[in-house]
């Protein structure tokens, strides 16, 4: 377990640094940021609606992940794979663990730094009126839980093949799955013949309806857990998944 | 250094290595030879840990790969065929994040970096992406790596494949330099190259080995005494297998 920690640390950095080698790092931010302001001010109504609060750029957010992060997932093992450097980097001294959880946190770290570049949005609400600031902290890092939701699914699935194609758009339509798990049309269609705890569950499942209740400013244990969970376990299916199919 | 035991490795129904047992003392460099297809490969990559053998043991410096797989991989130095390495990192990040993981730290990190450069001639190319280096240079990033914790026990996969006859020449004359205190394992499909390094090579035929001994000994089963006569006697009627098993 000693080397879990050193050698975490050594792999997230280079997965980090790698997305700045290559121009991904740049467009992605830039396309994530020029998103998020088109959604906000155009879409969102965020003057019109006349309140000192960030409603309608959070409420835009899992939409927006649904197609950026699994453009930042969709590399993680597939590039490996394709590279054929999963063999150098399985045969290093590096817990596979250590190899799931270190891609993983330089993935979701970068989205943070582009979640974290909106904050002049932030700086505006508060040059404009005098937001409640303790429910915007809340509703950031519900976004950087539900990115990190959205990425370790990605993760998973990034791990099952070589192409990132395929992984980009299998990621995108489980995703979806995961945000249309709480719509009503999804929920009325299954409540017609499912039985009621399999709907709750489905509505559980719902990465909208956790993550309004986040961006509402309202922290529920639950919620977080359920991101938290969510992250371990798709990280572990990684695991398995890499363990499994290495070599036939 | 390396004891192997019985290996078994089954694809499937495809039995790609079938009961392959040697070992290799410190001071020794074992040729690996056999046609495409024989299990050489997949031999190495259950050894280095990356496969795990289906039935049998492979221990290295007394710790069995499969109990202790961190063990082993901190005291082997693997080139995978090929030499993948991150194509987008130049030589110099690549280098130093092989040295991160395998726990070499501040000066020590800086000299072995240092060593291994000068010693495969990478000075003037530690800035450029790996992508955009000749195929001599990718070779000699990947034996940078492999060397670059002066490992006990160096595993090679085709090192000189593909090389210019120059290119050869410098990595046999590296083996040669580490080969008193190593024990080395290399594959290869050039039989002279057995004459120059080897101290003693094996022929896997169908996953089975066939053949075990100094190259003198080899050479003295052919009333030729060429090698290639005798490698081609030992394993002709083997085409209805090619391709590289191992491949994830």
């Amino acid at each position: 377990m000693t080397r879990f920690l050193p050698a975490t640390l050594a792999v997230m950095r280079r997965e980090l640094g790698g997305y700045f080698l290559t121009p991904v790092a740049y467009v992605f931010t830039i396309i994530f940021l020029l998103l998020a302001g088109v959604f906000t001010f155009q879409l969102g109504g965020f003057f019109e609606g006349g309140q000192a609060d960030l409603r309608s750029f959070f409420t835009w957010h899992p939409w927006l992940y649904l197609f950026l992060v699994p453009a930042v997932s969709m590399r993680l093992w597939a590039e490996e794979r394709k590279q054929g450097t999963i063999e150098l980097l399985l045969t290093l001294p590096v817990p596979l663990s250590s190899a799931v959880v270190g891609k993983f946190l330089a993935a979701w770290l970068f989205t943070g730094l582009a979640l974290a570049l909106t904050a002049p949005m932030w700086i505006t609400v508060n040059y404009l009126g005098s937001p409640d600031n303790g429910s915007i902290i809340t509703a950031y890092l519900g976004s950087f839980l539900m990115a990190g939701g959205f990425l370790a699914i990605g993760s998973m699935i990034s791990a099952t093949t070589r192409n990132q194609v395929i992984a980009f758009v299998v990621s995108v339509v489980l995703c979806l799955g995961f945000l249309l798990a709480g719509f009503g049309a999804v929920l009325d269609f299954l409540s017609g013949w499912a039985p009621q705890p399999i709907v709750e569950a489905v509505a559980g499942f719902s990465f909208l309806t956790r993550f309004s209740n986040i961006a509402k400013g309202v922290i529920d244990a639950r919620d977080v857990l359920f991101f938290l969970a969510l992250i371990a376990v798709c990280l572990f299916a990684t695991a398995v998944i890499i363990d499994t199919k290495k070599g036939g | 250094m390396i004891e192997i035991t019985s290996l078994v490795k089954h694809f499937g129904p495809i039995l790609a290595v079938d009961g392959v047992s040697f070992s290799v003392a410190r001071g020794e460099v074992l040729g690996f030879l056999g046609p495409n297809g024989a299990g050489k490969s997949t031999t190495m990559k259950m050894v280095t840990g990356f496969l795990v053998p289906t039935s049998g043991t492979a221990t290295v410096a007394g710790h069995d790969v499969t109990r202790e797989p961190l063990a082993v991989k901190a005291r082997i130095g693997y080139l995978p065929e090929g030499a993948p390495a991150y194509p987008d990192m130049t030589p110099e990040g690549f280098l130093n994040f092989v040295a991160r993981v395998r726990g070499l730290s501040g000066s020590r990190r800086r000299a072995r970096i240092d060593e291994v450069v000068s010693r495969v001639n990478l000075q003037g190319v530690m800035r450029q992406p790996i992508d955009t280096l000749s195929k001599g240079f990718k070779r000699r990033v990947g034996l940078a790596q492999a060397i670059l914790h002066d490992p006990e026990v160096l595993i090679m996969d085709e090192p000189t494949d593909g090389l210019d006859p120059n290119q050869k020449h410098e990595v046999r004359n590296l083996i040669n330099q580490m080969a008193s205190t190593k024990a080395i394992i290399l594959s290869t499909h050039i039989l002279e190259e057995v004459e120059a390094v080897c101290t003693r090579a094996i022929i896997i035929n169908r996953g089975k080995v066939v053949a075990d001994g100094t190259p003198a000994q080899l050479k003295a089963r052919h009333s030729s005494g060429r090698l290639d006569d005798v490698f081609r006697a030992i394993t002709t009627g083997d085409t209805a297998r090619s391709g590289k098993a191992g491949r994830p």
